[in-house]
């Protein structure tokens, strides 16, 4: 082995116990000068426990050794880690919404100093010169409000810099970036590690892990897998790490040629959106479209579903022209619609299981012109049973579940509607990757049973491994067409990110 | 003998605690401090006030169900009463026939109904707040009423309205029958209905409701219709009670049914809440007045009392949560 330089941070024998449950166990982690390193592992593997224990928020069980550019401690406190340069930047940000850009960026440097004034001029000088560093350049007198995502996420990186930042951390940085966002995003990264800083990366998007660190660090249950080098692995390979099971990731496409058409697009537009689409599903089939985000999969999907109204073109159900007025004729007409944003539109989070199930098909529970309980139960129970959901009781609220519970149950609602075309829109965003093989489990037998399904996915393996053609989609129009049997994964991927 | 037992929690549910202990409370306090309090005459009075309180109460529940507010409620029951006793004087005022009251009553439940209907179209389709909407609503029905009436009372209505308002059926009040039917409807609104169940969805997430394929639209608008009718029967009701309308009878329930709400239990936001427990709590409000009015405590001071129990149970509430999350913790 080569010599390495001295780690920044140094980590060895680090537990940590919630209530009887190991969240961590005797996990080491190093991170070197200016690096660019990747904390991968699945929900609840400890990668935000341990974030915590490095940033003072949790202490560790005694034993543990943490060493921090040169200096042993049994434990670290917010304030030491601040002052001595780790910052974090959460997911949520913990931002300023209604403060402008430099008061959001420099309000650290006038706390608790004396007299209590505050210098907006310095404070302008700071946050621009933190701006620079990042070469960003955004007007620091507005307020932050009237920026997009991906900006606000450039004032959180300047807002850690301006603490002198040595180590900086990112808790899935680019969850709500698209693409192009995301690409400048990575370049910061790249220039803060060029100027010396190191960054810990926690993403779950395994592109842009392998594109960005140059080392990886894998936690499976509260335990460390392992550390590899980023040069040489593969996303199949880091997706087994972290679950600790092989996927056979076979291609699952058919020939459905022969099936009678379910669905016929005819020059669907809708301008700014999307223009002359046209594509056919039939029985059985599963329709993979995959696109950049913004390329219009959503807007195409909400216009089949009738809540969005197309400006020309056609929509076809079995030979019969479709016009939603609204996504009920949807509905009625046989298309169910399973939302990207499981969160907010597709589940009612604080509501129970089994009216989650329910509320597209109250009128399959209604007995002698009332709702009835007992009917409502029946039927939750034998959706629960046929899709194996994991529940505790139907009044449970719907959020208790894990994310591949809740999709199932979402799955579980549509079904109960009865559809002949069935959209699922980003069917594994938040599901844990253990848990995504057993939804395409579920679309594989659906399609099996005749169902025409449209699968929107922005991880292109997804469609290319479960779709039996792939449709995709850029800048609004129908850039190609992909066989899976007959082409690469590569091929697609190449097409898409081009 | 545990079917019954799942039955009768199913029905009462969790909501339940709070005014189920406060119940208990009151009817142990005042029945030790005051020998006349477990008596016909405390119960007499508390059902002939509860029902008006009452009525106004579940007009407030349906909208505050789907995360809005009625604040036009008491305006609303003024302005039905108004459309009562107007046919009633234009057929002869004390000598008019019960055909006259009942169209009467028809209209007023009209009139309420289309109170409700502007609102619930408006909130539907401007997604304006349900708060500026009724409060819009009410300030235009104040003004309304206070210019059709100068500000004066309206009286001069036929006898045989007084037993809506003092009469008894096999000893039960007129009026407390009214109210307890429309409990009962409510509750099977809120159970069995449709529109019951997505009252509550929509109080949760509309926007998930919508994606659901749900008219979420109709349904805010069905929700404040039906309550700007029970506004009305509150307004008919009031109208026999007193044997007179004026406007602004019953003002001061207004904010009383927003608390009695979320002492039935009822989520402040929405989502959450059962008719059952919110009628418990009506009747601890009235009994809590009856018991210090016998106490010979003044009037104004029981609505103090109000406050201070309302503020009680949230803070008894919050620890109940509270030792439920440490007892969770610890095991």
């Amino acid at each position: 082995m080569e010599s390495s330089p001295e780690p920044l941070l140094s980590l060895r024998n680090i537990n940590m116990t919630f209530g009887g449950v190991k969240a961590l166990k005797n996990v080491s982690f190093d991170v070197l000068p200016g690096e660019v390193h990747c904390l991968a592992g699945e929900n609840g593997s400890g990668k935000s426990t341990l974030i915590k224990i490095i940033t003072g928020v949790y202490r560790p069980q005694p034993g543990a050794v943490i060493e921090y550019d040169g200096q042993a401690y049994s434990h670290m406190s917010p304030v030491t880690a601040q002052s001595s340069g780790i910052q974090v930047i959460w997911q949520d940000l913990a931002l300023f919404p209604e403060m402008t850009v430099a008061e959001n960026i420099a309000f650290q440097t006038v706390l608790g100093r004396w007299p209590r004034l505050v210098n907006y001029n310095s404070l302008r000088k700071t946050a621009a010169r933190a701006l620079a560093r990042l070469g960003v350049k955004l007007d620091v007198d507005l307020p932050l409000k009237d920026y997009p995502i991906a900006q606000r996420q450039i004032v959180a990186i300047a807002r850690a810099l301006v603490g002198e930042a040595k180590l900086v951390f990112m808790d899935e940085p680019t969850a709500s970036l698209t693409q192009s966002e995301t690409d400048h995003l990575l370049e910061i990264v790249r220039t803060l590690s060029t100027s010396g800083v190191a960054v810990v990366f926690v993403s779950h998007r395994l592109a842009e892990v392998l594109e960005i660190s140059t080392r990886l660090t894998v936690l499976r249950d509260g335990a460390l897998v392992g550390v590899y080098p980023t040069s040489g692995m593969t996303q199949s390979r880091i997706t087994e790490l972290m679950t600790g099971k092989t996927f056979d990731q076979t291609i699952r496409a058919r020939d459905v040629s022969g099936n009678p058409v379910v669905l016929e697009v005819e020059g669907l537009s809708r301008p700014g959106q999307f223009e002359d689409i046209s594509f056919t599903v039939r029985r059985g089939e599963t329709l993979g479209i995959t696109g950049l985000l913004g390329a219009g999969r959503t807007e195409l999907a909400l216009s089949l579903f009738g809540m969005l109204k197309p400006r020309s073109g056609a929509i076809r159900l079995e030979g019969k022209p479709m016009h939603f007025s609204s996504n009920r004729d949807a509905v009625a007409a046989g298309v169910a619609y399973l939302s990207e944003d499981r969160l907010s539109l597709g589940l009612i989070q604080p509501q129970s299981i089994a009216d989650n199930l329910v509320i597209a098909s109250l009128d399959r529970i209604i007995s002698r012109g009332l709702l009835s309980d007992s009917r409502k139960r029946d039927l939750v129970a034998q959706w629960i049973a046929d899709l194996g959901v994991k529940i505790g009781k139907q009044d449970d609220a719907i959020s208790t579940l894990s994310g591949g519970n809740q999709q199932r149950v979402a799955i579980a609602k549509w079904l109960a509607t009865d559809p002949r075309l069935l959209i699922l829109d980003a069917p594994t965003v938040g599901v844990d990757v253990g848990a995504r093989a057993g939804i395409f489990d579920i679309v594989a037998k659906l399609a099996d049973s005749g169902l025409a399904i449209i699968l929107i996915s922005d991880e292109v393996p997804e469609v290319y491994f479960h779709a039996d053609r792939v449709l995709h989609m850029a800048k609004g129009r129908i850039a190609n067409w992909f066989t899976p049997r007959d082409c690469q994964l590569q091929d697609i991927e190449a097409a898409v990110y081009a | 003998m545990t079917a019954i037992v799942n039955r009768t929690r199913a029905l009462l549910g969790p909501e339940m605690a709070g005014p189920g202990f406060a119940l208990l409370a009151v009817l142990i306090f005042f029945g030790l401090g005051s020998p006349q309090f477990l008596s016909r005459a405390t119960f007499g009075s508390v059902a002939f006030q509860l029902p008006e309180l009452g009525l106004l109460t579940l007009a407030m529940l349906l909208p505050v169900l789907t995360g809005g507010l009625n604040l036009a409620i008491t305006f609303t029951a003024n302005i039905a009463g108004l459309t009562l006793a107007w046919v009633l004087q234009q057929n002869g005022g004390v000598d008019a026939g019960p055909v006259a009251f009942l169209l009467g009553s028809l209209l007023a439940i009209g009139a309420g109904a289309l109170s409700g209907v502007v609102m619930g179209l408006v909130i539907a389709y401007t997604r304006a707040h349900p708060i500026l909407v009724s409060l819009s609503m009410m300030i235009f029905l104040r003004g309304l009423g206070e210019f059709l009436t100068r500000g004066g009372d309206v009286s001069g209505f036929p006898s045989f309205l007084q037993p809506l308002g003092h009469g008894s059926i096999l000893g039960f009040p007129v009026p407390l029958i009214v109210f307890i039917g429309c409990v009962a409807i409510w509750h099977l609104l809120l159970t069995r209905m449709k529109l019951g169940f997505n009252t509550y969805m929509i109080g949760s997430n509309i926007e998930a409701v919508r994606y659901s394929g749900i008219n979420t639209r109709k349904v805010l608008v069905l929700v404040y219709t039906l309550s700007g009718a029970m506004c009305a029967v509150a307004g008919i009701v009031m109208l026999a009670r007193f044997n007179s309308v004026r406007v602004g009878h019953g003002e001061s329930y207004l904010l009383i049914t927003v608390l009695a709400c979320f002492l039935g239990g009822v989520n402040p936001f929405g989502g959450f809440g059962r008719v059952i427990p919110v009628f418990v709590a009506l009747v601890v409000l009235q009994l809590l007045a009856s018991g210090l009015n016998l106490m010979g405590a003044n009037q104004h001071l029981a609505t103090a009392v109000w406050g201070i129990l309302l503020i009680a149970v949230m803070i008894l509430r919050f620890a109940a949560g509270r030792i439920k999350f440490l007892k969770r913790k610890k095991g």
